[in-house]
């Protein structure tokens, strides 16, 4: 299987204080991988290094080349789309028009239209919305023009930001079978940060364990599920 | 009756200047999300270079479209030197800037052509304009370009790709990074339109105030006034905040007892506390809806 993405030794920094302390890990071409770990383990903080948001050392290779000294629109051109947390909603905007910047950086401007009809496909209440501004849809309607937003990159990663956070949960497991079917059908690899530990181990194949900026385990996601340790801290049985 | 009329007539043609500036003021407000001191002064400069081209013996049209390429350019390289280093610094430290561009730009000004009035040629003459004695062929010019203008920027952000990357970037840049929209260099194409905008509004202008270093100064308050009342994410709203500017202070001159020239412009400043006191967006401004 070859590497998608290739993370090595990787420490950030909000001013003084150290977030990330050698973090090391990679995911697999097509894989859907989760990111586990308690409040202000640095899950967000290793999202946004890989985008170049936070000052960082480390070595990031996305598809063998490497991101160091990337600005972060440059590092979004290369195929990578990040839903931040809070999901980063242009409100102001209507729904049709955040799609459209979505795609912002494409050239191609039927395949652009194609993209946005098959959106509307994945997320009917989309359609239903396209000419509302994208501040008055539910915090549910929000996630989904957020992850429509990311695929309209035709990105080759995906990272998620707590996808999850604020949605009832049968609204979250809509949007996780939605995940799940992006990853299978678009050939999207998926790198998921996630609190709900047992939604995110159900979705994905790959998980790693963060602590205090630290991976303290990684394995198969049925295997972490399985671990005693983890199902103590996160999944709570 | 016919005075009514006369002096919403001549507010009109007093508004277009008005509208005009503040095209420019809600323009570099899309851009940066705050206003710029020294629109007014970026203005009076562009004007002074046409002048200068034209005294070089360049037709109007052709000085014309040099200075909107060079007024173009010159915001541009005002943004890159001046106030991207300044980017994340407060706001306080950036009014700073904003007002030291204007002394600097003022100076210079004054430097290179000195403070005598001048008179600035009008394409358009200045012959009665349908026999009216109120509005001018220059000022019915004026108002035709404007609304060329409003409508260029209408179609610039709602129907281009680059405009909604702009708007974009203004509102949230870091989504907009995050689509991969290169939000600095689209601050600084901001700043090069405004400029040109403003260099239109100028070289309309000084041939109804003439051209000199101080110009601008009043033109530019009321050209705030006009985008606050108008509402200052709103081209539309600048431009019909304009003309009401200028139809309400002629009509205040006009009939409250009192208010005579000198009373003009503290009606404009009147005029800007009470719309951010009443409707802080404007009469046309976009209110933000948020969910809560």
């Amino acid at each position: 299987m070859t590497m998608m993405l290739n993370v090595k030794d990787l420490r950030a920094y909000y001013g003084q204080v150290q977030a990330l302390h050698g973090l090391t890990f990679s995911l697999n071409e097509g894989s859907l991988t989760t990111l586990l770990g308690a409040n202000g383990a640095g899950k967000t903080t290793t999202l946004r290094a890989i985008c170049n948001m936070v000052r960082s050392t480390g070595a990031i290779e996305f598809e063998g080349a490497p991101l160091s000294g990337r600005s972060t629109e440059n590092i979004v051109r290369l195929g990578i789309a990040h839903v931040p947390q809070g999901r980063g909603t242009f409100t102001a905007m209507t729904v049709e028009e955040n799609l459209q910047l979505g795609a912002i950086s494409r050239r191609d401007k039927a395949g652009i239209v194609s993209d946005i009809e098959r959106m509307y496909d994945h997320f009917p209440v989309l359609k239903e919305r396209h000419t509302q501004q994208a501040g008055t849809l539910s915090g549910g309607e929000q996630q989904m023009l957020a992850v429509a937003r990311a695929l309209m990159l035709r990105p080759r990663l995906m990272l998620l930001d707590e996808p999850s956070f604020g949605l009832a949960p049968l609204v979250v497991r809509d949007l996780f079978k939605i995940l799940g079917k992006i990853n299978r059908d678009d050939r999207v690899t998926i790198l998921v940060v996630e609190q709900n530990a047992q939604l995110a181990l159900e979705l994905a194949d790959q998980a790693y364990v963060i602590e205090t900026g630290r991976i303290v385990m990684s394995g198969g996601a049925k295997d972490i599920a399985n671990n005693e340790d983890v199902r103590k801290s996160y999944l709570g049985y | 009756m016919e005075l009514f009329t006369n002096q919403i007539l001549a507010g009109i043609s007093t508004g277009a200047i008005y509208a005009c500036m503040a095209l420019a003021v809600v323009m570099i407000y899309q851009a940066i999300d705050h206003l710029n001191f020294a629109q007014g002064e970026m203005a009076m400069f562009s004007t002074f270079i046409s002048w200068q081209l034209m005294q070089w013996g360049m037709p109007y049209w052709v000085a014309f479209v040099l200075t909107l390429a060079f007024s173009f350019a010159g915001g541009i390289v005002i943004e890159r030197a001046l106030f991207k280093p300044l980017a994340k610094a407060p706001i306080l430290t950036q009014v700073a800037g904003f007002i030291a561009l204007f002394s600097i730009i003022n100076s210079c000004a004054g430097l290179i052509w000195d403070f005598t009035i001048k008179q600035y040629p009008t394409p358009f003459g200045s012959s009665p304009f349908l026999g009216s004695q109120l509005i001018s062929t220059h000022q019915a010019g004026m108002i035709g370009v404007t609304v060329l203008m409003l409508f260029g920027l209408f179609f610039f952000f709602q129907y281009t790709r680059m405009g909604l990357a702009m708007r974009a970037a203004a509102s949230l840049p870091e989504s907009a990074r995050l689509v991969g929209i290169n939000t600095s260099w689209m601050i600084a194409l901001g700043w090069g339109m405004a400029a040109a905008i403003g260099a239109v509004a100028g070289m309309l202008i000084a041939p109804v105030v003439f051209l000199e270093p101080n110009m601008m100064g009043g033109v530019l308050i009321y050209g705030f006034a006009a985008a606050v009342l108008g509402g200052l994410t709103s081209p539309l709203g600048a431009v019909i905040g304009g003309f009401l500017v200028g139809i309400f202070e002629n009509l205040a001159g006009t009939y409250i007892p009192g208010v005579g020239n000198e009373l003009k412009l503290p009606i404009a400043l009147a005029l800007i506390i009470t719309v951010l006191v009443v409707k802080p967006a404007g009469l046309f401004g976009r209110p933000i809806v948020k969910r809560v």
